[in-house]
């Protein structure tokens, strides 16, 4: 093997080798953190919301004018979206999960205001919330028609019953489990009954510290807007989305029927920066990889011709094509380790960086080794096509002048 | 000289155009790249109303809960925004909210639909320096005897009246029927300093109407609202309450405006204080515009993350050119070295060199000028039209500027070693082969 001569050739072209590994290094910290940083996004948008996403819908009917009756307006279209053939079940609803917007509560274990409050979500909804939104009722059971309140949205809320989720009620009440039924917190001073629980329900706030914290609340607002969320037998959502909005903007002319929108285009939207950021990530990478190959290629041609006739005369002497090759990728991977190595330092700094400052989870540890074996992989494949191209060069040269 | 050095650096491209190129292309999508992500940066951190952004006041009453340890609630409650306007002090001030309601078109061809307006004072529009098309706000008196005015922006006078001159007209919104006054020219400052409670980078609202009307026309609320503390019962339980959801704002234009100010809303906190109200310790606060979207640091992380990764990438870039220029200047070792022999001054050398080396820079800034317009357009295109306003979203003439000066000075900074190596060669060596 010709690693001594290598190691010398390399020390008398130092600037070649500094400007070769930290190009590699650098490459390294941006790809190994971005693509850790899209995993991490892509966990995130993969979390489940707990809804039959692909069949569900909602949209929102506004009254204006004197003529309005917003309670009487509300009952016929549940009645009616609940009649429509195609339609599984409708629930009017204050938020929509993963929208972004809605309402939250802090709850207690203890009457006493002084004590830290556990953030939940908030829905306030009826009993047909559960059928809509396909969730699991693994405890406890479903409110009725009689549990329900009706008051403005702008009053003091009075509730006294609650469906929570299961991560919900092992954070107010630790290692009961599904015994937590029937047991009572407080919110505003007020007790309020565990009546059911549900295995999942996210909150309306992907980003949110509390988002697998919620709980259906039998209570429906009198405002003159009503949201309503629709589950729909399978493919029969698109037709009846255009059906439905066209059906109850026709039938009462004193409202508006706005926000028709699908629970997917829903996610889609609350995910936008995620799934931009990972875009915009992959360009970079690629973009990256591609330079640095292009640098190490240039560099690597550069020198071979500059080497044309060493090469030559050591094929005079006697060495075959398969050493020259050898040569020049052996060259290749010193750098390339050089550069991995420092690389790996500048990545796991950057990454300790962006945890520290982002509140970003930390790096797994498989990430960095994985990378520097990528990246002395990239380097093998970019040099390759230069090796071979010198490993032709003809002994002959070696007798020939410059 | 100048010139003559500029034709030397094009045909010193021309005889090795592979090489050149791929420099150039090097620093372009450095360039570029970096480019894209400073844009979102410089507009996004940027200074929404640079005229009068030290003069603007974000007001913060510490009403919040004595339970927990957090900084003074960013809204201000009915009670006390009305409070302080009532104060009428010296100074122009605006309590402002958004609202939202049906409006309701006149004649059959356009079916009502729903709108987010924002209830403000007449004082908002000259102390946002809002641009007008068409008539101007309203008078102070409009607030005092609830006039129902209103203001539009120029897209909904444009949906409504077809873009000509309504001042004057009536639109019915929320079953009211509100005179314009003015309509406004484009007006959306990002960040949307005036309201980061409601999404510190969406547009703005669509009409405008007396903020005193809200209460008595039952408008409907629409923005973040926040309570510590449950609202007692009955209709007026929730306007004596501790929910925040008004945004505050008033122009000093002095240290001095500033600290008797303060001294006002000191001294009504501890008049508060008396009637059992604002139970933390004395915490309330003035940030002008700057200092106000610093504090809530309205920069996304994702921008912040991706310029150190562009710095990087623009870092990769130029270590790529710094390799490949040596490869260049290395390989005109003759030429230079019959230049040298002829006489020529190893200033003048350098000089040739660098120019030459800021030529491939200028080149390839003019293409990663073209590279970072269609990276803008690609960010506009993934960010989509819901998320957030993406009409500032392309190149201005700052980041042209920068553009091109980054991209000539990065490259002659990384041409320094290649350029000294070069013009520390001996002549005769090269002379010999010759």
């Amino acid at each position: 093997m010709e690693i001594g001569p290598i190691l010398r050739a390399l020390s008398r072209n130092k600037l070649g080798v500094i400007l070769i590994s930290l190009q590699i290094a650098f490459t390294m910290t941006v790809m190994v953190n971005a693509v850790f940083i899209i995993n991490e996004r892509s966990k995130l948008m993969a979390r489940p919301s707990g809804l039959d996403e692909p069949n569900t819908f909602y949209l929102s009917s506004t009254g204006f004018g004197d003529q309005f009756n917003s309670q009487v307006t509300e009952r016929d279209d549940l009645e009616l979206l609940r009649n429509t053939p195609g339609v599984i079940d409708a629930t009017p609803i204050n938020a929509i999960p993963i929208s972004g917007s809605g309402s939250s509560d802090g709850l207690r274990i203890e009457n006493d205001p002084t004590l830290p409050a556990t953030p939940a979500a908030v829905y306030f909804t009826d009993e047909h919330s559960v059928n809509t939104m396909n969730l699991t009722l693994i405890a406890g059971e479903n409110f009725s028609a009689s549990d329900m309140t009706y008051q403005s949205s702008n009053e003091r809320r009075y509730y006294r019953k609650a469906i929570v989720t299961l991560a919900l009620a092992e954070k107010l009440f630790p290692e009961e489990g599904l015994a937590a039924v029937g047991k009572s917190f407080y919110r505003d001073q007020a007790p309020v009954q565990i009546v059911g629980i549900v295995e999942r329900l996210q909150a309306p706030w992907p980003n949110s510290f509390f988002v697998e914290q919620a709980m259906l609340v039998p209570l429906n607002f009198t405002d003159a807007t009503s949201t309503y969320l629709i589950r729909t037998e399978p493919g029969q959502r698109d037709r009846l989305m255009v059906e439905i909005e066209e059906t109850l903007a026709g039938n009462n002319p004193d409202r508006i029927i706005r926000g028709l929108k699908s629970l997917q285009e829903t996610r889609e939207e609350s995910y936008r920066l995620d799934s931009s950021m990972a875009t915009i990530l992959l360009v970079v990478i690629v973009t990256l990889v591609f330079i640095t190959s292009m640098g190490i290629v240039g560099l690597a041609v550069f020198g071979i011709n500059r080497r044309r006739k060493q090469i030559g005369t050591r094929r005079a002497l006697g060495a075959t094509q398969l050493q020259i090759l050898r040569y020049f990728m052996l060259e290749n991977f010193f750098v390339s380790g050089v550069g991995v190595s420092i690389g790996a330092v500048l990545t796991i700094a950057f990454s300790i960086a962006l945890s520290s400052l982002f509140e970003m989870p930390t790096m797994d540890w498989y990430y960095t080794p994985i990378g520097m074996l990528l990246l002395i992989a990239i380097g093998q494949i970019a040099v390759l096509g230069p090796s071979a191209r010198a490993a032709q060069i003809q002994p002959a040269i070696a007798t020939r002048s410059i | 000289m100048f010139l003559y050095y500029l034709r030397l650096s094009a045909l010193s491209y021309r005889r090795n155009p592979i090489l050149s190129s791929l420099m150039v292309m090097a620093v372009a999508i450095g360039v570029g790249a970096y480019m894209v992500i400073f844009t979102l940066n410089f507009v996004m951190g940027g200074d929404p109303i640079p005229q009068k952004s030290d003069q603007l006041f974000h007001v913060q009453l510490d009403s919040g809960n004595p339970n927990t340890q957090d900084d003074p609630p960013k809204q201000l409650t009915y009670l006390d925004a009305t409070a302080l306007i009532q104060a009428n002090s010296a100074y122009r001030e605006t309590a402002t909210s958004k609202i939202s309601g049906i409006l309701e078109p006149e004649g059959d061809g356009i079916r009502p639909f729903s709108i987010v307006g924002r209830g403000a004072f007449a004082d908002f529009f000259p102390m946002f320096n809002t641009p007008f098309l068409y008539g101007d706000g309203w008078d102070q008196s409009a607030d005092r005897d609830l006039q129902q005015v209103a203001v539009l922006t120029k897209e909904l006078n444009e949906r409504l009246f077809g873009g000509a001159d309504s001042t004057g007209e009536t639109v019915r919104l929320h079953g009211n029927n509100f005179q314009i006054v003015g309509v406004l020219d484009d007006w959306a400052p990002v960040p949307k300093f005036y309201d980061i409670n409601n999404g510190a980078f969406d547009g703005s609202e669509e009409i405008f109407i007396p903020w005193n009307l809200i209460i008595p026309l039952d408008f409907p609320r629409n923005g973040n609202t926040n309570c510590w503390k449950t609202p007692e019962a009955g209709p007026d339980g929730f306007l004596n309450s501790e929910c925040v959801w008004i945004q505050y704002w008033v122009e000093l234009r002095s240290g001095d405006d500033e600290a008797e100010y303060l001294q006002f809303l000191n001294n009504y906190a501890a008049q508060q204080k008396e009637f059992g109200r604002f139970p933390r310790e004395m915490n309330n606060a003035l940030f002008n515009v700057e200092e106000w979207l610093m504090k809530e640091e309205v920069l996304p992380n994702e921008t912040k993350i991706l310029s150190a990764l562009a710095a990087m990438l623009l870092a990769v870039c130029l270590l790529n050119t710094i390799g490949l220029l040596l490869s260049k200047f290395l390989g005109k070792s003759g030429e230079i070295g019959v230049r040298q022999a002829l006489g020529a001054h190893k200033g003048s050398l350098f000089l040739q060199h660098v120019i030459e080396a800021g030529f491939i820079g200028l080149l390839g800034g003019i293409l990663g000028l073209a590279i970072a317009a269609a990276g803008l357009e690609g960010v506009k295109v993934l960010l989509g039209d819901n998320l957030m306003i993406t009409d500032w979203i392309h190149l201005n003439p700052t980041v042209v500027a920068i553009t091109l000066v980054l991209a000539v000075l990065a490259t002659i900074f990384a041409g320094f070693y290649p350029i000294w190596r070069a013009c520390s060669i001996n002549p005769a060596i090269h002379l010999k082969t010759q």
